[in-house]
């Protein structure tokens, strides 16, 4: 079995650009969770032309969903949401230096071409994996937008944090690459 | 008559909502094993070793296993000659959730009007309550909690009786395919077969709540669960990013239906396969 890709955050787009689909990755350093409305009111604020709170050069997103954290715990289980949600601003926000982003589910085309453009890369967190991916995280401190609760943005400290490149800078797609050699089953033959 | 209080009844559901998000059930946990023994995909061998390490973790710190929480659908079967005092049995299993979810540290994840006016409701309130009334002086208790990452990708289709079998393996087949990676595989897939359109459905739920190492008891329906579960292997899905351990099980049950129809639901699950069950 291949061995895991070490990455410390920063993420630059350097460290990017070395990663291909299918490779297996454990990021420890700092990562930024923001989902449906933080991306909703920060792209707006991008719109009126306002700087935003948070720097998201060389940072890696991550749309989470976590459980209330029992006392004494940084977080709850927080597994990875669906990360198709965010499309509709994930083109503004590459923009704006994400280059890295830790989710679950395929992504749009308009994605994909702004990740090529901006040299990032798009992680699988194993979907419903909350309680291991709990165990990686040290810290949670909110950044940005406290008034959206378990929504705000929050920057995670995290240590071995696992993760899948599944669409790499050049766009390929690891949900396709990873079916195909087998897949044996064709509907029509029914 | 025997006597049961809802004070009880609320308790026990409490206990039981954070027991089902915690622990996975023993099969599923095995079936989650033989899948990674079997495994042929590298990626998919790291993506099972890690659903199983989250199961252990789960269930040994007392930590929600996923945290979609679910909508909590109860199952109970009343016991004709049981006699439920202290008050309304739906109030008292909902007061059960309520307090379940919120002592737990578990997600609330219900709006009360779907459309207009998405409010949460702030504790997981209401469940979806199915009640049937059965012989003895019992209570029986199921919750199966339903993440809806998976519940958005289940379907019915509504074949008619000349479809037959082919027909039946292509509907579900096509709701497969469309799930693909999207619902948390390896998925568990319950399948109803028959009835109307909405007893099709709640027989594709009940299945769903039997052991995913049983097969249906008519030899027909265990022949098409093994064959639908070979078929859902050989799709390439496997565990979220490519293999062939799409699906631990398919489990069906069937219920008379029209002369004219042949209803067939599918409820997907995902691996957070979570039940608990009591008797009182
Ligand atoms: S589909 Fe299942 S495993 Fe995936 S996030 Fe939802 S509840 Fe969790």
């Amino acid at each position: 079995m291949a061995e895991s890709i070490r990455i410390t955050t920063p993420f630059t787009e350097e460290m990017s650009r070395k990663l291909k689909a299918g490779d297996s990755v454990l990021i420890t350093g700092t990562i930024i969770s923001a989902r449906d409305a933080a991306h909703k009111v920060m792209t707006e604020a991008l719109a009126r032309g306002e700087k935003l709170p948070v720097d998201w050069k060389n940072q890696i997103v991550y749309y989470l969903g976590p459980t209330p954290a029992k006392p004494g715990d940084p977080i709850g289980s927080c597994g990875p949401t669906t990360s198709g949600r965010m499309d509709a601003y994930t083109p503004t926000m590459l923009d704006q230096g994400i280059k890295g982003m830790v989710g679950k589910g395929s992504r749009a085309p308009e994605v994909v071409e702004s990740m090529k453009k901006n040299g990032a890369t798009y992680f699988a967190a194993v979907g419903g994996a909350a309680a291991l991916i709990a165990k990686s995280v040290k810290s949670y401190t909110v950044l940005a937008y406290p008034e959206l609760g378990p929504e705000a943005v929050a920057a995670l400290e995290v240590v071995d944090f696992p993760a899948i490149v599944v669409i790499d800078c050049e766009g390929n797609n690891f949900y396709e690459i990873g079916q195909k050699p087998f897949r044996n089953f064709d509907i029509n033959q029914i | 008559m025997r006597e049961l209080d809802v004070k009880v009844i609320t308790e026990n559901v409490a206990e039981m909502c954070k027991e089902a998000a915690y622990y996975l059930p023993d099969d599923v946990y095995r079936g989650l094993k033989r899948g990674r023994e079997t495994e042929k995909s590298e990626v998919g061998k790291i993506v099972l070793d890690q659903i199983i390490k989250n199961a252990e973790i789960a269930k040994a710190e007392d930590r929600p296993y996923c945290q979609d929480t679910g909508m909590t659908i109860v199952f109970l079967k009343v016991g004709q000659d049981l006699h439920i005092v202290g008050g309304d049995l739906n109030e008292a299993v909902n007061a059960g959730i309520a307090k379940g979810y919120t002592e737990g540290y578990l997600r609330k994840s219900v709006v009360g009007e779907p459309l207009f006016n998405r409010v949460n409701t702030k504790n997981n309130t209401p469940g979806v309550i199915y009640t049937e009334i059965v012989p003895g002086d019992k209570l029986d208790i199921t919750i199966a909690p339903k993440g809806f990452g998976s519940e958005n990708k289940s379907g019915i289709k509504m074949l008619v009786p000349a479809d037959g079998v082919k027909g039946v393996k292509k509907a579900v087949m096509e709701i497969i395919l469309h799930a693909s990676m999207n619902p948390c595989p390896p998925m568990v897939v319950g399948v109803g077969i028959g009835g109307t359109m909405d007893r099709a459905a709640l027989l594709s739920k009940k299945a769903l709540t039997r052991s995913i190492d049983e097969r249906n008891p008519m030899p027909e329906y265990a022949k098409l669960e093994e064959e639908l579960l070979e078929m859902i292997n050989s799709t390439g899905i496997g565990p979220q990013l490519g293999g062939t351990t799409s699906a631990l099980a398919v489990n069906i049950e069937w219920g008379p239906t029209h002369i004219a129809g042949l209803p067939v639901a599918v409820t997907i699950c995902c691996h957070a396969m979570r039940h608990a069950h009591r008797v009182l």
